[in-house]
């Protein structure tokens, strides 16, 4: 009896321990299927369905063997830091985390100090070796994070409103007083773009080639560098505005107004994708999740709202008044106001953020930027008095693609990958709310005509909502008499109907006119040649 | 407090000596690649870009017959040697490789109607207009190197006179029989003088004949009665035939299906068969806009090559109804002869220019030893081209081909008639009792009945 109860129990736990592991890995296998299988039940044509079939079980193979060998291509863990006791991840300073990490880590953290020329801005190269910080007054630095060395700092002598990257870290993108100039990685001046007039903002489509920007006329422009044609060049109409970003998941620009709206554009459109509302006051800041579906916003009404960009809902409110956001690759979301960072993180998994780390500089430094360094755990901050960079545990992807992006990119590998990003440079067409819908099928264009009886009982719980919608009020005068009620309800119910009977006429007055036009074909024709004309539909 | 932040040694993640490879790292995550989607399309379309800018399939032309190569015969067992005979009686062996005469069987009258080899490459089996088939010994590959000075001339094995005048050989496989083709279909051994075996149904002169690669014993025959005949060697009666609207002028099994052939039509089509189920065609391949004068099958079995009097050569895919590639050249004039070599990569094609040509099976193929990297793009390339094949855009740079000007014209006119033929039958149908015209599919309309 006995071995047969252990029996039992191994038999039981086995499956268990099983079940363990092929949910934890089915939430990888997720993560890498990009999506529902489409449902072949409706399909009709067998052949189409075969092959799709075949084609979805090699996807779910390829999501399998991803996240089986995650295990190990993907060595690194990510950063973390956790509180002990009654700590709070919050309270815990800069100088606490620099004690406990290694040497090279606590290098990162650091405060550069130019007092005159500020405020700062700066941007990373997409693997996060390289920095470029340009000060207001012209002050435009080129730095290589690994070594923290200055490759070439440059004045010029100019105001400087912001500064990007073009597709690596030899071009430099600087919008300045009344211009943007393109630098090369030793300061000569390689192009003006005056188009642009005097850009606020900048940023770079680094698939598309596309040097954004926004100027003071709250003019869009979209600039192919790779053939300097000027791709978009649009009026927001909604004025002045400085805050604008692109959602790196379909590489949307989207743009935050002073009347609390919030656009979004593509070069191929002189009219906004989306315009949504999303404060009182005017939006300070914005950022964008690298999955694409969290969009934050800060207005001047002192709130930070996530919206959920499938359904263009909010998802949460934080209270707090930002000039700067930026989500890390991780997701996590820093936003600063006057000389205050803070860092939310999303920690139960229901994109619900919650305060995870704060960091307070000198009283009177003026946050003007901050911006996570990709593929590191750090947070790069620009100010009035130069730059800062703290640690942020946990927020950058602790494995890096060398075909995507790599941090230790030789000379030779950086001038292949240039050639094959120009080779595989999107055309400006693909930027578009859903990028997946390319190459699906376009649904079936045929609108479903409705039957009578669906349209009577439309009309029918019109009429049922617009008789209970009539609320009077006790009025004097002997204009509540029973007579002027009945009226007034009557009167309701005509104007619910009436749509419905319009349309209605209509239809049926098109029909007419077909009716018509058949039956004068016929007549036209000679007696002989009439029974060759099409008959008349039978309805 | 427990805190870890990410921190990278630099000697972790590169080289030590400048001898290694680069060191490379992967995270397949989606959300580090975005418009992955697009960035295939874009691939896609470059590759078939791409494709067309490097479609190069002409290889070379090999010239030294003086009359119009009317049959060819590759060697199973030697890949670059291919023998091809001509209208004046002359018979060569070619080396691909130098696109050069090897060696020169003379000895026919006439012209040479039919060549084959034996399955074991030893044996060459030639016949034609002056009534005798002739065996020849085929030079040993080793010694296979153009001689200038003797200019390698062979005699034949034996010669077997006739009665009548051949079309066509094949060999069997896995024997020593082979088939000719003339007033009826003969059986014959390599060692005696007179047929073994000779089959007749009707009168006609039989046109071509194949021999069945899996199945030894079965071969089939077209005649000019507008017959395909199934022979059986174990039967003394043909097995089956079927009478189609025209004449078929050459037949080819598929060698991985061994049950289904293809025959090449006089009006223009090749038609696939089940042999077992003749009654309707598995498949009509259109697109030519003249006869097609001969057939053959890749030996992978997934394509066939044909040529015709048209002056073109069309690739096929064995199921599909139109055609992948189409080769011409100025120079090419009607083709009567074509082959696919024995791995599948190039073509080969004999033409009333009274040269032969070699094309590339693959227009845009790059010839020569990959490296495993170059060879893995190629593979991913073509992926993600069948992938976004549906797109409009892909779609019409992988179908755009350039025609000389009289074919474009003869397809569009064909297309003309075959419209205003569809229309006419589909009035007339409307205008008599149902059911008194059929409609009969494209696959059956050609057939005109099956004989047992």
């Amino acid at each position: 009896m006995g071995a047969k109860v252990t029996n039992d129990d191994r038999i039981n736990s086995i499956p268990s321990v099983e079940q363990g592991i092929s949910e934890e890995e089915e939430m990888k296998v997720k993560k890498y299927l990009r999506g529902e299988a489409a449902d072949f039940k409706v399909l009709q044509d067998k052949k189409l369905k075969g092959q799709l079939a075949v084609r979805e079980d090699l996807y779910g193979k390829s999501a399998k063997a991803a996240a089986k060998a995650e295990k190990w291509l993907m060595p690194s863990e990510g950063g973390y830091l956790e509180a002990e006791g009654i700590e709070k991840t919050w309270r815990i300073k800069q100088e606490a985390i620099a004690s406990e990490v290694d040497i090279v880590s606590s290098r990162k953290q650091y405060d550069i100090v130019l007092p005159e020329l500020g405020p700062y801005t700066m941007d990373f190269t997409l693997s996060g070796r390289y920095m470029v910080a340009a000060g207001r007054k012209g002050h435009v630095a080129l730095m290589d994070m690994k070594n923290m060395d200055l490759i070439k700092e440059f004045q010029v002598k100019e105001t400087v409103r912001d500064v990007v990257f073009l597709h690596n870290q030899k071009l430099i993108a600087a919008a300045q007083k009344k211009y943007v100039y393109m630098y090369s990685d030793n300061g000569t001046e390689m192009h003006c773009l005056k188009e642009h007039g005097a850009a606020l903002k900048l940023q770079f489509l680094n698939k598309h080639f596309l040097l954004t920007s926004i100027n003071k006329l709250g003019q869009l422009h979209f600039q192919d560098i790779t053939t300097g044609e000027m791709v978009g060049n649009f009026r927001t109409g909604l004025g002045r505005s400085d805050t604008i970003e692109v959602n790196p998941f379909n590489n949307v620009v989207a743009v935050g107004h002073s009347g609390g709206t919030v656009t979004m554009w593509k070069p191929t459109s002189a009219a906004p994708l989306i315009k949504m509302l999303c404060h009182q006051g005017p939006v300070t800041a914005l950022a964008f999740h690298s999955n694409g579906h969290l969009m934050a916003t800060s207005g001047m009404e002192r709130k930070i709202k996530l919206w959920d960009l499938r359904k263009y809902e909010v998802l949460q409110t934080l209270p707090g008044h930002t000039k700067a956001m930026d989500f890390s690759q991780k997701g996590l979301l820093a936003a600063a106001s006057g000389s205050f960072v803070q860092v939310f993180g999303d920690f139960s998994g229901s994109d619900k953020y919650s305060r995870y780390m704060a960091h307070s500089m000198a009283k009177g430094y003026q946050i003007q930027k901050v911006s996570f360094r990709p593929y590191e755990d750090v947070l790069a901050i620009g100010h009035s008095m130069g730059w800062s960079s703290i640690l942020i545990p946990g927020s950058g992807e602790p494995n890096f693609d060398s075909w995507v992006a790599n941090p230790f990119e030789t000379r030779k590998q950086r001038n292949e990958k240039e050639v094959h990003s120009l080779l595989d440079k999107l055309p400006p067409e693909t930027i578009m709310l859903d990028p997946t819908k390319i190459g699906s099928v376009r649904p079936t264009r045929k609108k479903e005509r409705v039957s009578k009886e669906e349209r009577n009982a439309e009309m029918e719980s019109a009429l049922e909502g617009a008789k209970k919608k009539v609320t009077l009020k006790k009025k004097t005068k002997g204009r509540s008499k029973p007579s002027k009620v009945a009226k007034k309800k009557q009167e309701a119910v005509v104007k619910a109907k009436k749509p419905f009977l319009e349309q209605q006429a209509k239809e049926e007055e098109t029909l007419k006119k077909k009716r018509k036009r058949i039956t004068e074909g016929e007549n036209q024709l000679p007696k002989s040649l009439q029974r060759f004309a099409r008959k008349v539909p039978a309805t | 407090m427990k805190v870890k932040v990410i921190s990278r040694s630099t000697d972790e993640f590169t080289r030590e000596r400048s001898q290694d490879l680069q060191r490379v790292f992967r995270n397949f995550d989606p959300n580090l690649r975005s418009q992955e989607k697009s960035v295939e399309y874009v691939r896609a379309l470059n590759a078939a870009k791409l494709d067309k800018i490097f479609a190069r399939p002409f290889v070379g032309a090999m010239d030294g017959h003086i009359d119009a190569v009317s049959c060819m015969a590759k060697n199973p067992n030697h890949l670059k040697g291919i023998f091809s005979g001509s209208m004046d009686g002359d018979i060569r062996l070619w080396d691909l490789a130098t696109r050069r005469t090897v060696c020169q069987f003379p000895g026919h009258q006439g012209a040479v109607k039919g060549l084959t080899v034996s399955t074991d490459g030893r044996v060459l089996v030639s016949c034609g207009t002056d009534s005798t088939v002739r065996l020849w010994n085929v030079p040993n590959p080793s010694l296979m190197e153009p001689d200038e000075s003797s200019n390698g001339e062979a005699k034949p094995l034996s010669v077997f006179v006739w009665k009548n005048a051949f079309w066509a050989v094949d060999h069997q496989w896995d024997g020593d029989l082979f088939a000719t083709a003339g007033a009826q279909v003969d059986i014959w051994n390599h060692n005696r003088s007179q047929p073994i075996n000779s089959f007749e149904w009707g009168k006609d002169t039989a046109i071509s004949v194949r021999f069945n690669p899996g199945e030894p014993n079965i071969l089939a025959a077209s005649a000019s009665d507008r017959s395909i005949t199934i022979y059986d060697l174990r039967l003394s009666s043909p097995a089956r035939k079927i009478i189609m609207r025209t004449k078929t002028n050459s037949i080819a099994w598929n060698p991985m299906e061994p049950m289904n052939f293809t025959a090449a039509n006089e009006d223009c089509s090749c038609y696939s068969y089940d042999a077992r189920k003749l009654d309707e065609a598995r498949c009509v391949h259109k697109d030519h806009v003249s006869a097609v004068m001969d057939i053959d099958y890749s030996p992978t079995g997934r394509e066939f090559v044909t040529g015709s009097y048209d002056r073109t050569i069309r690739i096929f895919q064995y199921n599909g109804g139109h055609s992948r590639e189409v080769y011409h050249t100025k120079r090419m004039q009607r083709v009567f002869c074509v082959k696919f070599s024995c791995d599948a990569s190039y073509v080969i094609s004999g033409s009333d220019d009274t040269n032969l040509r070699l094309w590339k099976a693959k227009a845009s193929e790059q010839l020569g030893v990959l490296l495993p990297r170059e060879r893995k793009k190629h593979e991913y390339l073509e992926a993600v081209k069948n992938r976004y094949k549906h797109l409009p855009e892909v779609k019409r740079i992988v179908r755009h081909r350039h025609l000389p000007k009289a074919i474009y014209k003869a397809a569009s006119l064909r297309r003309i008639i075959g419209e205003a033929e569809r229309k006419k039958s589909e009035r007339r149908r409307a205008h008599s009792a149902p059911g008194s015209m059929p409609n009969p599919s494209l696959r059956k309309r050609r057939i005109i009945q099956e004989v047992e």
